[in-house]
């Protein structure tokens, strides 16, 4: 799960981390005024979406006084945001975050995240913030900073001193620095975060260390048991398929073809989707169903699949472990019942329970005249190009 | 001989009376032959389950009372990190971890954990399909009639997937091409985990009853290239292979919480590619693995 800047700030905040002044505001008006209320003369403000790329995209503005910032606010709410990291429609903007720009001696990256080789969390730092740390570790892996967490202890003081030193701070500074990390790693452990990253940390020219830009992402796993941090999504920032899709316990991914797939398991799924495109097709989704689907989910997965107007076929492909191909079957053809498949929908059902479904699926063939069976994977995809062709 | 389980292997299930799986596919098991002896429910010790299996609150009373050596584990995310713990704590040697969803820092403790008891104990998963020595023992929740037993004049096949349901496609076709699998292991889709590619590459390659390996991987991580490197230094047995993913977009978690790309890393092409060099057959379409495996041992 992700959330906004602002909230990536106020936890922050909370764990005892300096950030600057702020304020977060939903109209050009309030952006005039949280400018007055933050009352230092040079501010920044900063559209609230999850994609990057907002600077190029002019939606993040330095801005002198509250005419400005109202105007910069007003450009942002009216406009949709297209960068690189959105689609072509671009993203609508909801929030607005005024904050007080500050006098930047020097930047820095400071984040921690999962390193699967060594099964720990690891602290990543550079001397070199302020930019994309991916093009820093691509160029210049020297300039990477790696801490290994203890997998049971966390970060001990001296291995966050260790990288405070390594960035390049001494005394009063490094002290500040490695105490910030500790506070950060803290953060990381009890949120069960999937990435923490503040980018840039900031040397002021005053001597200061402040957290400019922030990012936090959750274990989707482990949301169970923060209810407060559950309660910080943003639904306007998801996909409503998607939404609604994870009500239903589905795992679905909305993509920008044409051949609807409902598959079990993640890595068939993605096998399924990646035949399709070997056949010459585009898929329109990534549709992991689980192994534990009851009837009711997967009359819904059909009903998401089938409410994406793109879509002009679908493919079925399950290979029955926990998920019984005779629950699919029935579901399928309920499914056809209710929305009606006006599109071709190819199946192929192999495992657990295999011969019932062809059963099931057998007798209801007359009603349901777009369905068609294959009796493999390439079969399927063959199948299903050539139907939406 | 296989790896890791045979006819031998004595199974209990933690979790055996839940919802999650635990009760049908412990029935699945047993059917296929398995010596399921028993299982664990807190609260529902002293009881029995459907199959008349005995039922206890510990793992230390079902492995005192049952002499199990192996555990399946189908407790509920919160608590199955406890679960694989306790298994290690109690001395069952293969745990093999089917719940999906565990927090990925109760893992990263519980690893720590199981590292104490160094090869003593072995974890395979979370989040797998568990463990099948065709005709001898099943572990897990694939479905057992895909796979062939070994048999005279069938040659054995060795399969490693970090993907559940994409085994079974890779298992059915070798079925289907005449092939025999000598132990199939699903390590699992999540980032922090038991068995990787590495340790079971090194059992099949060690093994005299299995004549050619497939891996199949999938995006996210670098566990594929770390085995392509293995593969290329230390297998001398025909190796043929597929990656899931190739068209999935960057930054999209793929249902799995290990299958993502992010920072460059971990794409398909670049596990092809490391495949590839290392001399692994790697398929283009997954329909294609089991003529993958049939053209790598031709050589």
């Amino acid at each position: 799960m992700k959330i906004h800047e602002y909230q990536a700030r106020e936890l922050l905040a909370k764990a005892g981390i300096a950030v600057p002044a702020a304020r977060v505001v939903e109209s050009a008006a309030e952006a005039a005024a949280a400018f007055n209320a933050n009352a230092v003369p040079l501010q920044v403000v900063k559209a609230q979406v999850f994609a990057g790329g907002r600077g190029k995209a002019g939606f993040v503005k330095l801005v002198k006084s509250a005419a400005e910032a109202q105007a910069a606010a007003d450009f942002m709410f009216k406009n949709r945001m297209v960068s690189v990291q959105t689609d072509p429609e671009g993203i609508a903007v909801k929030k607005v975050m005024v904050a007080a720009a500050v006098d930047i001696a020097h930047e820095y990256y400071m984040g921690l995240v999962l390193d699967r080789a060594k099964a720990t969390v690891s602290v990543i730092a550079s001397a070199e913030g302020g930019v994309e740390i991916e093009t820093v570790a691509h160029q210049r892996p020297e300039a990477i900073i790696r801490e290994a967490l203890h997998p049971t202890l966390g970060l001990q003081g001296f291995a966050a001193r260790r990288v405070a030193g390594r960035l390049g701070f001494t005394g009063r500074q490094a002290s500040e620095v490695s105490q910030l990390l500790l506070k950060l790693a803290a953060l990381y452990a009890q949120y069960d975060c999937s990435i923490v990253e503040i980018n840039p940390l900031v040397l002021t020219k005053d001597g200061k260390v402040l957290a400019i830009d922030a990012k936090i992402n959750f274990d989707d796993s482990a949301l169970f048991r923060h209810p407060d941090i559950l309660a910080m999504a943003d639904p306007a920032e998801h996909d409503p398929l998607e939404l609604r899709a994870a009500k239903a316990s589905l795992n679905y991914i909305k993509l920008d073809g044409d051949i609807a797939c409902l598959v079990n398991g993640a890595g068939l799924a993605m096998a399924t989707m990646d035949v399709v495109q070997l056949n010459g097709g585009k898929p329109a989704n990534f549709l992991d169903v689980g192994g534990g689907v009851k009837p009711e989910g997967a009359v819904e997965a059909f009903r998401i699949l089938l409410s994406d107007s793109k879509v002009r076929g679908v493919l079925v492909n399950i290979f029955g472990g926990i998920a019984r191909c005779d629950l699919i079957a029935e579901a399928l053809i309920a499914a056809g019942r209710e929305v009606g498949f006006k599109v071709p929908v190819v199946v192929r059902l192999e495992g657990t329970n295999v011969q019932a479904a062809r059963e099931i699926l057998a007798e209801a063939r007359g009603e349901l005249p777009t369905l068609q069976s294959a009796m493999d994977l390439n079969d399927a995809a063959r199948k299903i190009v050539a139907a939406t062709r | 001989m296989s790896i890791l389980v045979d006819k031998n292997t004595r199974v209990i299930c933690q979790g055996i009376t839940g919802g999650g799986g635990g009760a049908f596919h412990t029935k699945g098991c047993l059917d296929y032959g398995t010596q399921m002896v028993g299982g664990t429910s807190p609260g529902k010790g002293g009881t029995k389950d459907a199959n008349g299996l005995p039922i206890f609150d510990t793992v230390e009373q079902a492995r005192k009372a049952t002499g199990a050596d192996a555990t399946m584990i189908f407790v509920p995310p919160p608590y199955a990190a406890d679960a694989i713990c306790e298994a290690a704590a109690e001395g069952i040697r293969l745990i093999v971890a089917i719940t999906e969803g565990i927090p990925v820092l109760d893992m990263v403790r519980a690893k720590k954990f199981l590292a104490e008891f160094g090869d003593k104990i072995t974890l395979v998963g979370p989040n797998c399909p568990g463990v099948i020595t065709p005709g001898e023992c099943k572990i897990g929740i694939m479905p057992g009639y895909i796979h062939t037993p070994p048999a005279p004049g069938k040659r054995r096949v060795g399969i490693i997937s970090r993907s559940g349901t994409l085994t079974y496609e890779a298992v059915w076709q070798t079925t289907q091409l005449g092939w025999s699998q000598s132990t199939c292991v699903g390590i699992g889709g999540d980032p922090v985990k038991g068995l990787d590619f590495v340790e079971v590459l090194t059992m099949f390659q060690a093994d005299v009853q299995t004549d050619a390996i497939i891996m199949i991987g999938e995006i996210g991580g670098t566990a594929e290239e770390a085995a392509a490197d293995y593969v290329q230094k230390h297998v001398t047995k025909p190796v043929a292979g597929f990656i899931a993913g190739r068209t999935a977009p960057p930054g999209k978690r793929m249902g799995h919480a290990g299958a993502i790309i992010s920072g460059g890393e971990g794409t398909a092409e670049s596990k092809i590619q490391a495949m590839r060099a290392a001399g692994i057959t790697v398929a283009d379409s997954p329909a294609d693995i089991g003529r993958a495996l049939n053209m790598a041992m031709r050589g």
